[in-house]
């Protein structure tokens, strides 16, 4: 594999993640992580929204008429999360039920037309997918993160189990509320730019 | 060719449009019926659970068609009612005819409204060890919340009851779904028509030996409130048919 290609895989997880440094997607960062299984579905969810939607938009992206490119893309994503909506509630259903909303949202998630405009427009189908799918899992892991301490401090358990609420721990009613995700998330963008110094502004 | 130009961009984006549509037109013809059915059952776990025969989370790793089964087996009668208690419809066993969340909503705006009073059709779900489930629908903070709650023969003692809701705040409002400890308050316990609430979800506490009365959610009073709102509204609705 190039380098160029796996600068563009690497890229987005950590060093260029959507979340932490670009700072796009905080909206339902903060709302489905409340748990481990709904957030990691939501992570599975974008993974496939930003990763089709960027393919579709790179094989069509020279006949797109510039002037109405963004309701095109638009079109692509609403698509997108329209089916991934209804394969969930086809084939995981209290899945969906408790995302509910969320997953009609990742429409206005800012990575998925983000990564379009910036990339796919201008790349091949094959490398804007792989960066779809890339930005997708860097949206995802910082998701999954947040949820584990979300639900271990405010639920006790992990993925529904009882770890914490077994050892007696009583529940932390503010890592159930959004505010406790905007903490964490502080936290990590903390712990990243310490590692990064280039990151940090001056 | 010049992709800028009018007809080009208005014939491209029709193009698309009607491209999209039919690929959705498509797979919602497809999977809609896996959905519906989906929904269905996930009504039928719900009425199971308050029922008490087994707890959600038991029916919801049974799958589909076993749950069912488990409904046809065990159901006795289902049948709707009218304002007066009286018997005025039959819903199919055999093909699982039940009234989904959509359906409550519309019987809810029927019996708020009194000029809609004959129509009324508020469904019954008697099963063979003589519980007898019935519907709930309200308003809770955020969203609709509903429930089902299982009466033994007497028509009178609470067996068991189930809540869910639309977008309630996890933690607090949603432990009306969540918390297997709020739920278990309302076994045993009786309805009374000769007092100021039939039934009552009370802030800071129920009194001690009140009968028909539970302590409500703390942090989520507006989630109680509505709760209680929807319970009580809908036992009035069915008040010809419990047992006062």
């Amino acid at each position: 594999m190039d380098a160029k290609l796996k600068e563009t895989i690497l890229n987005p997880i950590f060093k260029g993640n959507p979340i932490t440094v670009l700072v796009l997607g905080i909206c339902s960062a903060l709302a489905v992580t409340v748990e481990m299984k709904g957030a990691c579905v939501m992570a599975l969810s974008v993974i496939a929204v930003t990763g089709l939607s960027s393919l579709v938009c790179s094989l069509i992206r020279k006949t797109i008429p510039n002037r109405v490119r963004i309701i095109i893309q638009l079109v692509v994503v609403a698509l997108m999360v329209i089916l991934v909506d209804q394969f969930l509630k086809a084939f995981a259903y209290s899945v969906a039920k408790q995302l509910s909303v969320y997953i009609g949202l990742i429409i206005t998630n800012c990575i998925v037309m983000g990564r379009i405009e910036a990339y796919a427009l201008m790349n091949k189908p094959i490398p804007s997918l792989l960066d779809g799918l890339a930005n997708g899992a860097g949206y995802g892991i910082i998701l999954i993160i947040v949820a584990f301490f979300r639900e271990l401090l405010g639920s006790g358990t992990l993925f529904g189990y009882p770890v914490l609420s077994a050892l007696g721990y009583v529940n932390n009613g503010l890592a159930i509320l959004p505010p406790m995700a905007l903490i964490i998330l502080g936290c990590i963008i903390w712990a990243q730019r310490a590692i990064q110094k280039d990151l940090q502004e001056k | 060719m010049n992709t800028n130009s009018n007809t080009y961009t208005v014939i491209y984006t029709t193009v698309v449009c009607v491209l999209v549509a039919a690929i959705l037109a498509f797979v919602s013809q497809l999977l809609g019926p896996m959905q519906q059915a989906n929904e269905k059952a996930e009504t039928i776990r719900q009425i199971l659970a308050a029922a008490q025969f087994a707890e959600k989370s038991e029916w919801d790793s049974k799958s589909n068609d076993e749950v069912l089964t488990f409904y046809k087996e065990n159901v006795e009668k289902a049948y709707t009612i009218g304002q007066d208690g009286q018997e005025n419809g039959t819903l199919d066993i055999a093909n699982v005819e039940i009234y989904k969340t959509s359906d409550l909503k519309a019987e809810n705006y029927n019996i708020k409204d009194e000029s809609k009073a004959s129509e009324i059709a508020l469904p019954v779900y008697r099963f063979k060890n003589g519980i007898s489930v019935i519907p709930i629908y309200g308003a809770g903070l955020w969203g609709a919340v509903w429930g089902y709650i299982a009466f033994e023969a007497n028509l009178n003692t609470i067996a068991g009851a189930y809540f869910d809701h639309d977008s309630e705040t996890p933690g607090l409002g949603g432990k009306i779904k969540d918390d297997p400890a709020f739920r278990a308050q309302f076994n045993g316990k009786n309805i009374d028509y000769a007092a100021e609430s039939i039934f009552a979800i009370v802030k800071g506490g129920a009194p001690e030996g009140q009968c028909n009365a539970i302590d409500a959610i703390t942090g989520a009073t507006i989630t109680s409130a509505g709760l209680n709102d929807a319970i009580n509204t809908w036992l009035e609705a069915y008040k010809n048919m419990l047992n006062r």
